[in-house]
């Protein structure tokens, strides 16, 4: 079968969760032959050559083509606001936004040249390159009429998706890796909610990353339960991870690793530690990442007089979130809402024992972890207490958990997949 | 006798490096190095050796009539034996004059006064046997704490290790109606003479003397005289104490502050029946008028004249705990490395990068601070006495069992 997908990244140029997953997918797809054209707003060149990649960036809009304008029209609501990008809090948004290579301000202008070299960054023009996005993705479908089926990546590729379908009429699978709701909250941004409701309306079918997704899908966006299907995540490599890093201290080592907002929960982990503290004093625990709940937590660390024992790592990258997860000996996600969180998978790698919360995708996949509600504080820290102490469940869990890891392959993924294409296809009126 | 009293704070404490979790227990050594003798080269060149020059030509040109007096900190000394030999031998020209009186403080630059008596004083100690040691068996008679950190039982601890005075703040909500151009005693001991900063014009030299939106800027010799003038003929002293790095550092040359202080003795002489003397002397020749009662420690930063500027928030507090709770366990050990880590981490400023008070507008805190905000000092701090625990619980494990 042959796929057009649209995401938004792809390794290892990559600022979130999302090029990762496509990255699996498509090596999964890959592994059962199909061929996948991948088109991504910037491509860099060190790709690993798993699909037919397109890089939107060089293709030129033949704007005598009028179905084009219609595309246009329906997309000039878009707006740029804050909150766009995944998971970020307004602080950090604003700097991630500083970061982005390209600042321009000329957006009418710049949209309407032929080519239009996006960053591939979530920046503060990202609406601008959203809506740019779908247009070429309209041209990419005209151009090239050699594909079955249309696979977009979360919202900021939906208006691809849609735009791909509308020229091309061939079926769309809109897949949901995250939901406003997730990065946001209650306090939802409006356009963000539209594209996403747009997307999945537009969509033949619906996949979204777990049971917990599927049923914000259904619930949230009013799309029926029979078109959304949950496809998984899964790991790259299941193997464990021998690391060349020793503990220095003699305690043991309690840690969260995430980005330190809302979605993440890090106050529960942080008054969890406390209650283990008063128990235990012989225990380090390690909050190791940024965000915009940082100085908050640092601020309640210290005003619970447990800062020689509670520790900020800042935010960690490459070699050193190796070194993180190698020298702990549990692995606490609290997360409020996560979509699947691939993280705890990753702690497994390092046999390392994980707590995570129920309100994680991971959590439908994972059976040997501790699962608990996030705001369950006196749970959290009866599960970190046993861990550290209870040597049985831990080596239980250390044992079971990496066997557990060896059936999470993204090929299993992709052939659940084909048969939602081929499902998708077989039932076009 | 009516006179002028110069005192000069010449400190810079020991910076930590960037110290991160994963250094704990392994990596062992704290100190930034390159950026502690970056700094003190830096200031050399701008402050220390034009004005330790200026002085001398000063003491030399008015032969005996010109007199000031610095206090230095260990750490300060310290740094000066290991960066900049040059400055510690302009510094000792200057004392061997006999024009120049050195007062005595904690080594370390420590809180060490609000929390051990003992402490405090073995920080004293050592402080007096550095002094003996670089400048020729010199020894100071008058105290200054730290931040000029004063109360009435801080003072009557200080009179108990034998000193006749002790410097501090002219604090208005202490002073209320009263000058702080007499001389004052503690209230606990009279034995022990205070001498108060003139905070006014203390400050019109070492913080507004560039303040383009001052209303007396610029100010010349002429104007700070005519405002001495204007003191009543019955106040007899003038305490203008401030850091030394007013001088070519925190005002730079540009600024004309050396012509200032070039040309500002001279006219002291010729224009006011004001002469230059230092602490002892005021304190043997001037009497008290009278206790002065500082139930509530004072100190000589910010706009509140309290601890707050290193105390107060939970960061501070709890990192302040943490460090003086190893206290016993630290003497126990008597180990020189671990002593002297001790020592350095107990320095002032390492409080004074965690203060909150003017997080928001990032004022004459973060000047002085390497970190971007509090949150940054604090997780370092606590990262690196952390391994020191361990340091020193690993030590007393290996005394006891040999």
């Amino acid at each position: 079968m042959k796929v057009l997908m649209f995401g938004w990244e792809f390794p290892p140029h990559i600022s979130g969760g999302l090029g990762t997953a496509c990255y699996g997918l498509v090596k999964g797809l890959a592994h059962h032959n199909q061929d996948i054209i991948f088109v991504v707003p910037k491509l860099w060149g060190d790709e690993e050559p798993l699909a037919d990649f397109v890089n939107a960036s060089d293709v030129s809009i033949d704007y005598r083509e009028r179905k084009f304008k219609k595309i246009w029209k329906n997309l000039t609501y878009l707006e740029v606001s804050s909150f766009l990008v995944p998971y970020l809090g307004p602080e950090e948004y604003k700097k991630f936004t500083d970061y982005a290579i390209h600042d321009r301000t000329d957006v009418d202008e710049s949209i309407f040249t032929t080519k239009y070299e996006f960053s591939g960054k979530y920046g503060k023009n990202l609406m601008e390159e959203v809506s740019r996005y779908a247009l070429t993705a309209a041209q990419i479908a005209r151009d090239r009429d050699d594909f079955e089926i249309i696979h977009a990546h979360d919202w900021l590729s939906f208006p691809a998706g849609i735009a791909a379908k509308e020229i091309s009429g061939k079926p769309l699978v809109a897949h949901v890796h995250a939901t406003e709701f997730d990065r946001s909250g209650q306090s939802v941004n409006q356009p963000v909610y539209d594209i996403e409701k747009a997307g999945m309306e537009a969509a033949d079918h619906v996949l979204a990353v777990s049971q917990l997704t599927k049923n914000i899908i259904i619930n949230k966006y009013g799309i029926p339960a029979e078109k959304v299907s949950v496809l998984h995540n899964a790991v790259l490599d299941a193997s464990i991870i021998k690391s060349k890093y020793n503990k220095k201290v003699p305690e043991k080592i309690v840690t969260f690793l995430g980005r330190i907002t809302f979605q993440k929960g890090p106050e529960y982990f942080v008054e969890a530690a406390k209650k283990v503290l008063d128990r235990d004093p012989n225990v380090r625990f390690v909050m190791a990442g940024s965000g915009d709940l940082l100085n908050r937590m640092i601020d309640r660390v210290a005003e619970l007089r447990m800062a020689s024992k509670f520790h900020f790592t800042g935010f960690l990258k490459g070699d050193d979130v190796d070194h993180m997860y190698a020298i702990s000996d549990v692995y606490v996600m609290p997360s409020v809402s996560e979509p699947f969180g691939i993280s705890p998978l990753e702690a497994v790698r390092h046999n390392t024992p994980v707590i995570i919360s129920k309100q994680s995708g991971v959590a439908e996949v994972l059976v040997n972890a501790i699962k608990i509600d996030f705001w369950d504080i006196d749970a959290m820290a009866d599960s970190i207490f046993a861990l550290l102490h209870y040597d049985g469940i831990s080596r239980m869990f250390k044992e079971m958990g990496s066997q557990e890891l060896k059936k999470l392959k993204w090929e299993h993924v992709a052939a659940k997949l084909v048969t939602v294409y081929e499902k998708t296809l077989s039932t076009r009126p | 006798m009516r006179t002028i009293c110069f005192y000069f704070q010449v400190h810079q404490p020991y910076r930590l490096k960037p110290y991160r979790f994963f250094d704990i227990g392994e990596d062992h050594y704290y100190w930034d190095d390159f950026l502690n003798r970056s700094v003190i080269r830096k200031v050399a060149q701008k402050c220390y050796l034009p004005m330790n020059a200026l002085l001398l030509e000063l003491i030399q040109k008015h032969h005996g009539a010109f007199k000031v007096t610095f206090s230095f900190s260990g750490t300060f000394m310290d740094q000066l034996e290991a960066y900049a030999p040059d400055v510690l031998e302009s510094f000792q020209r200057l004392v061997a004059t006999g024009q120049v009186e050195l007062l005595n403080e904690t080594y370390g630059h420590s809180l060490a006064a609000l929390k051990s008596k003992e402490e405090f004083a073995g920080m004293v100690k050592q402080h007096q046997d550095k002094i003996k040691q670089l400048f020729n068996g010199y020894q100071p008679k008058v105290f200054r704490n730290t931040e000029l950190i004063y109360s009435d039982k801080i003072g009557a601890m200080v009179a108990d290790l034998g000193y006749k005075g002790i410097l501090t703040e002219g604090a208005k909500h202490v002073l209320g109606w009263k000058s702080p151009n007499y001389v004052y005693q503690n209230s606990i001991n009279s034995d022990l003479k205070v001498l108060l900063k003139n905070f006014r014009l203390s400050d019109d030299i070492a913080f507004r003397f560039s303040n383009k939106t001052w209303e007396d800027y610029p100010l010349t010799t002429d104007k700070f005289i005519n405002w001495i003038n204007a003191i009543p003929q019955s106040e007899q002293v003038l305490n203008l104490f401030m850091d030394y790095e007013t001088f070519g550092e925190h005002q730079w040359a540009e600024t004309g502050i050396f012509d200032f202080m070039r040309a500002l003795p001279e006219a002291v002489f010729k224009h006011t029946n004001f002469g230059f003397s230092t602490p002892s002397e005021v304190i043997d020749k001037v009497p008290a008028v009278s206790p002065i009662h500082v139930p509530i420690p004072i100190s000589w930063a910010d706009e509140e004249r309290d601890l707050t500027a290193w105390l107060g928030n939970d960061l501070q507090d709890e990192a302040f705990d943490r460090l003086y709770e190893l206290e016993a366990m630290v003497k126990k050990t008597k180990d020189p490395d671990l002593m002297r880590d001790w020592n350095y981490l107990q320095t002032s400023d390492h409080f004074y990068y965690m203060c909150t008070k003017f997080f928001s507008d990032g004022d004459i805190h973060s000047y002085f601070s390497p970190y971007d905000t509090p949150y940054d000092a604090f997780i370092n701090y606590m990262n690196v006495l952390s391994d020191f625990v361990l340091r020193v619980k690993g030590k007393i494990k290996e005394l006891e069992k040999a």
